[in-house]
């Protein structure tokens, strides 16, 4: 294959974001370049071999209704499944699968080899290809990329996604190691070579445009050898009896499903980890990046929560006994819940004292990593950046940390890549519409100051924005911009149809309180008809109440039925939500530019006169959720635009 | 471009003024001025209508609505323009009757923005914001400083602290299911957090003088014989000038009800069925029933004594009615105007508590000094109550708004954890004004400080 060709999208780099960047651009018909260091590493799972939960589990089925990869995958891969918050609603209830990381690695691989417009090529990228001045104006745009080896390709658009590389250092207690990750967990220890380089050139190349930039932390913990560990001793976690897919492309997980196993630090740990905190990485000062509060490694969780005698362990199996891993039977263990930078030898003494692991043999050391990361305020809501045109980021290079949150950002940057070159309009997805909207718009808002990981709660919509409707809230928008396969459509399009019918159907059908007892339930006398939608909102009836009534209702294919049974559930609740929405919208359609002059504006302090030029906000309801700006410093921008004109370009 | 949700605010200058004018606006307002007034009223056409709570029916008092159609409206949206009489009384009860219609407070600068979307502002009027953001950002420092209203900073802190407090438990349960930190049943812990501040607000609520207005007023009662001059003393007493008064029949046929405003404080005085020693009228024995039951109930009593049929030597023990009174009650012997000069032995002594004063409607003499013991005594009553710093209608509103959607969380928590969670976020929006805006870093922040997430 030839590198030498010009590509309208060139996306760097091959983990969750570049590979839903690149398989974003090809299908909207961009002919678009996989430029990754290693092709062998490309849909690696660098750190927890798990997909989803609350919030990513929302972010996965989104980028499936968009018709990405990852749903496909994991669904192909994953050797757990379990729907969190089966016992709550609808809403919050959030798919996760662990993953074979093979098995992971090899599905990824297999769609990116079967998709058109696409290649994938080894360069070591080292710079970009800059046209026009060279400065930070937006008359220099990104026309390329750089290998190591000093290729050149040219493309109309680039996509960044370099994950922990950016000038990524591994440390484990003082030692220090450039790196971008650990080799795969077949590799040796990372202070022997078993490291992949990390990205300098890019680095610069951003540092010297005059970015926002600064570090960030994350740690993983040691890989332990499966055989070693004394399964029979531990309480075991099972996967869910009857596996949810999260792609709505898969009717069924055929991927043999195993058991986690579950244990505790005990007291001894404790002692372990408290008298050598000095030697930790993170603990001698020798970090400056921000580590993420909800994923704490052993050492802070030791130190802020002296009062917990034991903190729990999940040991979850990074494959199944019968998969191979680069060519040899994979039986790494990952020890969900004690990532640490401690040294070598203390994390062996330490993790001896864990019920279970006491003759556990370590594959690969636990680690810190620190990296740059680019201030997401430097992007507008397309991810493309606002000092170089043609230029777009995803994934941790934006301050984010986890595979979905990447995958999510990956297809939007790869989507809007492509539509620039091609022409088409941008492609966008506010608050209201998904999961994916709430994350790039906190991002490029209000910026980051620890790696930024979804949850439920970031979202005002949470009851809208399930993971059980996805599909209907974004793949009409993939089909009409051109995201969304053929085959996915007309999948849709039939669900779609059948879905309209049975809530009319719903609305239409009703009884009278009268035939309703004669069912057995029970409602108020008043003579008024209540719908089954009505009757469905009652705590005490079931979807399998009415289907003994109507046979129409039983005989609905369940994810339909499904649908009718949330209506009914959050009823009321929904119809509010609704119109929170409507007025979230109405300001979302204020359009400003990004260019408006907030110096020359009258009325607006000086505080929030910086914070929105920082931000320089495309709507007045984004302006709105920039920190400190309230709603009169909202009028008196209204007011200026009004008078002024938009003086929006393009 | 139209509006989703209806919104109000005070039009006129703050503080006590002789008419304050409240505008409603957005697509309900209309429906709004209906039913409010319970009427179909004309467009542009100032009409002298009574405003009544919706929920309560009660009275808020008499004024002239407008309705402005859109887009001849100052903002450009369905406006109705309410003018009433300038009192805290009046006011407190039209927001506490507005707050019910689901129309909400307008922030700062709110109305300036739909005017503006609407093309409806000039350049004038665009120049007058800056004065609001100064304004703004001076209470800002202010509040920063602690200056604002000391008592309403540290409430409002508490306040904010409680919110917390509930909503982290509640998304906690939500957002972390697989920690081992976080315990199955976490949701429960808001349960009385919940309780608490329901508790607390509606302690303010009701502290706050206005907001008692709002749902009570300061209960008088008149009683005596029949024909012993209530009515009279009730007619004189809306005749003077402290007392701006609407008269509406009581809920039975036994007892008129006139609301007054004493220095800013309702007070809604009772003119009970007169009593007799011995009736044999079942008609007349039920109203006597209601008279004394309403005495009871009073914050005050006031019994009306005909000195020329019962004498100065009256056994108010003994007689109908009598037992009701207490301490700090009132004595008022009538048609002074009749008595000889010089008889008036009781006239401004306390007896057993109670104050007596002879006076006669008639002629106005003696009203005032009853008025001006009236108005401290009413006072100190109010006082009496812990005083509240929601000291602006709107955060009593705020504060009502809160108060619903606790109770809908409250029976939502054990069952179901992201509804509660739905209406504690309405909560917060609500009382945002008064706290501030509660950001999800923060909610984060709390959950991450009290439970050791992180798998």
């Amino acid at each position: 294959m030839s590198v030498k060709k010009a590509y309208d999208v060139i996306v760097i780099g091959g983990g969750h974001a570049g590979c839903e960047a690149a398989a974003a651009a090809a299908r909207m018909g961009a002919q678009t370049l996989l430029a990754t260091h290693r092709k062998d590493t490309i849909g690696e799972m660098s750190c927890n071999p798990a997909i989803g939960g609350l919030g990513k589990g929302h972010l996965v089925r989104e980028v499936d209704a968009l018709d990405g990869l990852m749903g496909r995958v994991i669904d192909q891969a994953g050797i757990q499944f379990r729907m969190l918050n089966r016992s709550k609603g609808p809403a919050v209830r959030g798919p996760r699968a662990q993953a074979d990381r093979a098995l992971y690695k090899k599905h990824m691989q297999i769609a990116i080899d079967a998709i058109d417009n696409l290649d994938v090529a080894e360069i070591s990228v080292e710079d970009l290809l800059i046209d026009g001045p060279g400065d930070v104006s937006r008359e220099t745009s990104v026309g390329g990329i750089i290998g190591a080896d000093g290729r050149e390709v040219r493309a109309g658009a680039v996509v960044l996604t370099t994950g922990t590389f950016l000038k990524g250092i591994i440390h484990i207690g003082d030692k220090r190691i450039p790196a971008g990750r650990a080799r795969g967990p077949a590799g040796s220890r990372v202070d022997q070579g078993g490291v992949e380089a990390p990205a300098i050139g890019l680095s610069d190349r951003l540092y010297g445009a005059g970015f926002k930039m600064d570090r960030l932390k994350t740690g993983t913990p040691a890989r332990l050898d499966g055989r070693t560990i004394d399964w029979q001793s531990l309480e075991m976690q099972p996967a869910d009896d009857r596996p949810v897919p999260f792609s709505f492309l898969s009717s069924e997980i055929t991927v043999p499903q195993i058991s986690c196993g579950v244990t505790y630090t005990s007291a001894q740990t404790h002692e372990i980890i408290e008298a050598n905190l000095k030697s930790s990485a993170v603990y001698s000062g020798s970090i400056s990046g921000r580590g993420p509060r909800y994923c704490p490694s052993i050492e802070d969780k030791v130190v802020r929560f002296k009062e917990r005698e034991s903190h729990q362990i999940f040991l979850e199996p990074e494959g199944l006994p019968e998969t191979l891993s680069d060519g040899v039977p994979c039986h790494t263990v990952y020890p969900n819940g004690i990532s640490t930078s401690l040294p070598e030898s203390i994390q062996d003494q330490f993790l001896k004292t864990i019920p279970g692991l006491e003759r556990a043999e370590v594959i690969r050391h636990g680690y810190a990593i620190e990296y740059d990361f680019v201030d997401p305020r430097e992007l507008l809501p397309t991810l493309e950046t606002k000092k170089m045109a043609g230029l777009f980021l995803a994934g941790q290079i934006n301050g984010t940390t986890g595979y979905e949150e990447a995958a999510a950002q990956g297809l939007m940057a790869g989507a809007n890549a492509a539509a620039k070159v091609g022409g088409g309009e941008p492609i966008l997805i506010d608050r209201s519409e998904g999961y994916i909207g709430v994350l790039i718009d906190d991002l490029v808002t209000r910026g980051v100051t620890e790696p930024y990981r979804m949850f439920t709660s970031r979202a005002e919509y949470r009851l809208t924005l399930r993971s059980d409707n996805a599909d209907q809230r974004l793949t009409s928008l993939g089909i009409n911009s051109g995201l969304v396969g053929r085959d996915r459509a007309d999948m849709f399009h039939v669900k779609q149809i059948a879905l309209d019918e049975a809530k009319e159907w719903a609305r239409q059908t009703s009884l009278t309180p009268t035939e309703a007892a004669r069912h057995g339930i029970t409602i108020n006398q008043d003579g008024r008809r209540r719908s089954v939608i009505d009757l469905l909102a009652l705590p005490s009836v079931t979807i399998e109440t009415l289907g003994s009534i109507w046979p129409y209702l039983g005989a609905l294919a369940p994810t339909i039925s499904e649908q009718l049974e949330i209506d009914g559930l959050y009823a009321g609740y929904l119809e509010r939500q609704e119109a929170d929405i409507l007025a979230f919208k109405k300001d979302e359609s204020l359009k400003l530019s990004p260019d408006l002059p907030y110096g020359e504006i009258k009325g607006l302090s000086n505080e929030v006169r910086q914070k929105l030029e920082t931000a320089r906000p495309l709507t007045l309801g984004q302006a709105g959720r920039v920190e400190g700006v309230t709603p009169a410093a909202l009028a008196v921008v209204l007011a200026w635009v009004k008078k002024n004109g938009n003086m929006a370009r393009g | 471009m139209t509006s989703v949700d209806t919104i109000f605010a005070r039009a006129s200058g703050a503080g006590r003024a002789g008419v304050c004018v409240y505008r409603v606006c957005g697509p309900a307002a209309f429906e709004i001025a209906q039913r409010l007034t319970g009427k179909k009223l004309p467009i542009r056409e100032a009409k002298l209508v009574n405003i009544n709570c919706p929920d309560t029916e009660q009275l808020v008092d008499r004024g002239l609505v407008i309705l402005f159609k859109g887009p001849g409206s100052f903002t450009g949206e369905d406006t109705a323009e309410i003018q009433l009489h300038g009192s805290v009384a009046v006011e407190t009860a039209l927001l506490a009757a507005l707050t019910k219609t689901g129309a909400r407070p307008a922030e700062a600068g709110e109305f300036t923005k739909r005017a503006l979307l609407n093309g409806k502002m000039d350049l004038a009027q665009v120049e007058a914001l800056s004065d609001l953001i100064d304004s703004e950002t001076d209470e800002q420092r202010k509040q920063a400083l602690g200056q604002l209203d000391g008592r309403l900073s540290a409430v409002a802190e508490a306040w904010r602290a409680h919110l917390l407090a509930i909503l982290a438990p509640l998304e906690a349960d939500v957002d972390f299911p697989d920690e081992d930190a976080v315990p199955a049943a976490v949701a429960m812990r808001a349960g009385p957090q919940i309780d608490a501040l329901i508790a607390e607000l509606k302690t303010y609520r009701s502290a706050s003088s206005a907001a008692r207005a709002i749902r009570v007023g300061v209960k008088v009662a008149i009683m005596g014989r029949a024909n012993a001059g209530k009515s009279s003393l009730v007619n004189a007493l809306t005749g003077t000038d402290a007392a701006i008064v609407s008269a509406q029949p009581g809920t039975t046929r036994d007892v008129i009800e006139v609301r007054l405003d004493i220095d800013g404080v309702p007070v809604i005085v009772a003119d009970t069925a007169g009593l007799r020693d011995q009736s044999t009228d079942e008609v007349e024995l039920e109203g006597m029933r209601r008279a004394v039951h309403r005495a009871q109930a009073a914050d005050i009593r006031i019994m009306v004594i005909d000195p020329l049929t019962d004498g100065f030597k009256f056994d108010l023990s003994a007689a109908p009615g009598g037992q009701t009174m207490r301490p700090g009650d009132f004595i008022v012997w009538s048609k002074s105007d009749l008595v000889e000069a010089g008889s008036d032995l009781k006239n401004g002594r306390v007896i057993n508590g109670m104050a007596n004063f002879q006076l006669s409607a008639k002629t106005g003499d003696g009203l005032d000094r009853l008025l001006s013991a009236l108005s401290a005594h009413i006072a100190e009553l109010v006082d009496q109550l812990p005083d509240g710093p929601l000291t602006r209608a709107r955060h009593v509103a705020a504060v009502e708004t809160a108060i619903d959607g606790l109770t809908r969380a409250r029976e939502m928590v054990a069952q179901n954890a992201e509804l509660a969670a739905e209406d504690v976020r309405l909560a917060v929006r609500a009382l945002g004004g008064i706290t501030g805006a509660v950001d999800v870093e923060e909610v984060l922040g709390e959950i991450f400080s009290s439970f050791c997430i992180g798998k």
